[in-house]
């Protein structure tokens, strides 16, 4: 049965590699599954993570390929972290990002997943495994992937240098994150992160307000207009986070901040009804900005990208059938209908040649290789986001991910930090 | 005999007993130990330290917090209370009929049809820089610029927080005001009281107890507030269990634990002070 199964997954992977690459969309895949449904159909995961990757798509397409019944928590991302740590029976998959790594796998509740079990490790971007998205990338500051993705044996919880055999998590969801602006309304070029601290943008500015992102982003200001320079922004010193706090509060206090956002929706809102002209942003709100009708541009700044990216963990407690269920869907994940799912919406998906095996070729030129759009281009629900000759803020894959300044990181710091953004929050 | 009864009197007391026992001393009592504790960034470690409360306590940011939060809970009293017991005094003795009463009542409580978030939420698009009171009054020709603080300021968490909670204060002066002999006032105007004196000296003493009652839930709902400050002030502005929730979502529970037990002794407190102000028992 088990080696029967293996062959099963391995012939899905490669044939749908091969069809999908002509036939476009799903209709293709749907012939084979069925021999996967036989074995998973009464296996249910528990997935919890942020609301990012909990797509219901998703779901339901790895319901009709694998049979494997998803069920998606959403949360935020503190509220992720606080499950993994307190509640690792109420999950079998965590969906968590790059940063969360360092807080919740020395606690023990995850266990490290084995890459010979996965198929297309040697396919997935190298940002997550030796770190250099091309041989000669530097390294970007903050916690970067390839620092946390590998523990030094099975049922370890220490971290590797280098890659090993054993992975914390898989990637599956990534991006590089800037500056959102109202075009209309700036009245001004945007080069620098530094010009959200123009006084012509006085109260009409925001930043996030979600401590271990928002000091990132703070960080990429206050180096960009001098104020402090950083040995390791994803590290700061305790004199480093004064000096950066002690600016916001007077940044603050001089009534330049609209508001502070904790959530998707509320930066779009600030954005999209002109309360704000110039935030932190994330990519799907810009679209979603733009969506309404009203025009957003995600600006491409001279100092660089802060990124971040997620993946899928496993708990400690899956064993047996849920086990393999959890490698098989991890290796369907990689196998390109998701990952085309996911850049369709300007997300980075983690293998890229069978992502763009589900994509069409204008599709791949537009969000992956900074192409103009040839014809409308629509996003994964089926509605216009762009019309033809637009071309993606920032360009292409490389010149994106390939200008990343910091990733998203918790700090040595961290207590420290959170108090001090407490009272810049409170002051 | 006499030991019978007093099993049946355990009895029919055991079930609400229990119920406080494990849902709130219990609770309580957890929260006051893990106030101790010691954590670091993945877990909580059993410990009797006093390091929690030392650092909230000496914090100038959990003063100012402290500070800011009972302001937003004074000035929402003040408000609610003068709204409060103005729509009560309509409602008990201008509407003379008791249908009437009973249905103007029930308008008061319509608004509780809906979910308190969305009550709150809709704030937003009516106040913003583009929203409806701006546009309004730009229209009018009232104000040239639109009036930033109206969204995202301690104005709109106020504002919101009246609008929110100001029935839980007409409910018991309305109640009190029900239950005051008419004949009291009919005395009182024979004996020369112009209607303000009534208001002063027979109405507003016997409502005290419908006061306190109101008063309670204002002062206790506004101190244990997070979403309201966090959506209202736009992140601008802290209230104390705003604190509370981002110790905790960064797994701080101690941290946060010392701060609930600071902030309870806080509201106990000021509801202690306020039972002793009016003895609700007796004059319910």
């Amino acid at each position: 049965m088990a080696s029967n199964r293996k062959f099963g997954r391995r012939s899905v992977l490669k044939g749908t590699a091969g069809i999908t690459g002509a036939a476009i969309g799903s209709g293709a895949i749907t012939g084979f599954p069925v021999i996967w449904a036989q074995n998973n159909k009464n296996i249910v995961l528990r997935q919890c993570g942020t609301g990012v990757s909990a797509i219901n798509e998703i779901a339901e397409k790895c319901k009709a390929d694998l049979g494997i019944t998803l069920q998606m928590t959403a949360l935020d991302s503190d509220a992720v972290v606080q499950r993994v740590v307190t509640q690792p029976n109420s999950f079998d998959i965590g969906d968590i990002e790059y940063w969360m790594i360092k807080k919740v796998f020395p606690g023990g509740n995850l266990q490290a997943m084995d890459v010979k079990k996965i198929k297309l490790f040697d396919k997935i971007v190298p940002i997550f495994t030796t770190g250099k998205l091309k041989p000669d990338s530097v390294i970007a500051q903050g916690t970067a992937p390839s620092t946390v993705s590998f523990v030094e044996g099975q049922g370890s919880t220490k971290f590797a240098k280098s890659p090993t055999q054993w992975f914390t998590i898989v990637p599956t969801i990534y991006n590089a994150d800037t500056l959102g602006i109202r075009p209309d309304l700036v009245g001004r070029k945007i080069e620098n992160w530094k010009d959200i601290l123009d006084p012509k943008f006085k109260g009409k500015t925001s930043i996030l307000n979600i401590p271990s992102i928002g000091i990132m982003d703070a960080a990429m200001i206050c180096e960009s207009a001098g104020i402090v320079k950083y040995g390791d922004k994803g590290n700061m010193t305790k004199a480093e986070i004064d000096k950066t706090i002690d600016f916001l509060i007077k940044t603050k206090k001089d009534g330049q901040f609209r508001a502070f956002w904790k959530t998707f929706d509320e930066s779009v809102n600030l954005m999209a009804s002109g309360e704000v002209v110039i935030q932190s942003m994330w990519s799907p709100a810009v679209s979603a900005v733009r969506g309404k009708g009203v025009p957003c541009v995600y600006q491409p700044l001279k100092e660089g990208y802060r990124a971040w990216g997620g993946g899928l963990s496993l708990a400690k407690h899956l064993q047996g059938a849920q086990l393999d269920a959890a490698y098989d869907y991890i290796n369907w994940y990689l196998s390109g209908w998701v990952g085309a799912f996911l850049n369709r919406q300007g997300y980075y998906s983690a293998v890229l040649e069978t992502a763009k095996a589900n994509m069409t070729p204008d599709e791949w030129g537009f969000w992956m290789e900074g192409k103009p759009a040839q014809g409308d281009i629509k996003n994964p629900q089926g509605q216009v986001v762009e019309k033809a000759g637009a071309v993606r803020d920032g360009g292409s894959f490389y010149e994106r991910m390939g200008a990343v300044a910091c990733w998203n990181a918790v700090m040595d710091e961290d207590r420290y930090m959170v108090q001090k953004w407490n009272s810049f929050i409170a002051a | 005999m006499k030991r019978v009864s007093a099993w049946v009197t355990y009895l029919q007391v055991a079930p609400l007993a229990l119920i406080f026992l494990l849902f709130l001393v219990v609770p309580i009592a957890t929260i006051i130990v893990v106030s101790f504790f010691d954590y670091n960034t993945t877990q909580i470690i059993p410990a009797f330290l006093l390091q929690n409360y030392e650092e909230l306590l000496l914090s100038p940011v959990t003063w100012a917090t402290y500070l800011q939060t009972i302001q937003f809970s004074i000035i929402t009293w003040a408000i609610t209370l003068v709204i409060g017991f103005a729509v009560a005094y309509f409602l008990a003795f201008e509407v003379r009929s008791t249908t009437w009463q009973m249905v103007l009542f029930l308008v008061c409580t319509i608004p509780f049809w809906t979910s308190n978030v969305i009550r709150m939420i809709s704030w937003i698009p009516f106040l913003g820089r583009n929203g409806l009171a701006n546009m309004t009054l730009m229209q009018l020709g009232l104000i040239r610029e639109p009036l930033e603080f109206l969204l995202f300021s301690n104005f709109a968490v106020v504002l919101t927080y009246v609008h929110l909670y100001t029935l839980f204060m007409v409910v018991p002066i309305f109640n009190s005001m029900m239950r005051i002999d008419r004949s009291l006032l009919e005395a009182a105007r024979d004996a020369g009281a112009s209607s303000w004196q009534t208001l002063w000296t027979v109405i507003v003493p016997l409502c005290k107890p419908g006061i306190a009652i109101g008063s309670i839930f204002i002062v206790t709902i506004v101190m244990g507030d997070f979403v309201t400050v966090r959506m209202m002030s736009g992140g601008q502005s802290a209230s104390v269990s705003l604190m509370m929730m981002n110790a905790m979502s960064l797994l701080q529970y101690p941290a946060a634990a010392a701060n609930a037990v600071v902030l309870l002794l806080l509201v106990l407190f000021t509801v202690a002070a306020m039972m002793r102000l009016v003895d609700i028992r007796k004059e319910l």
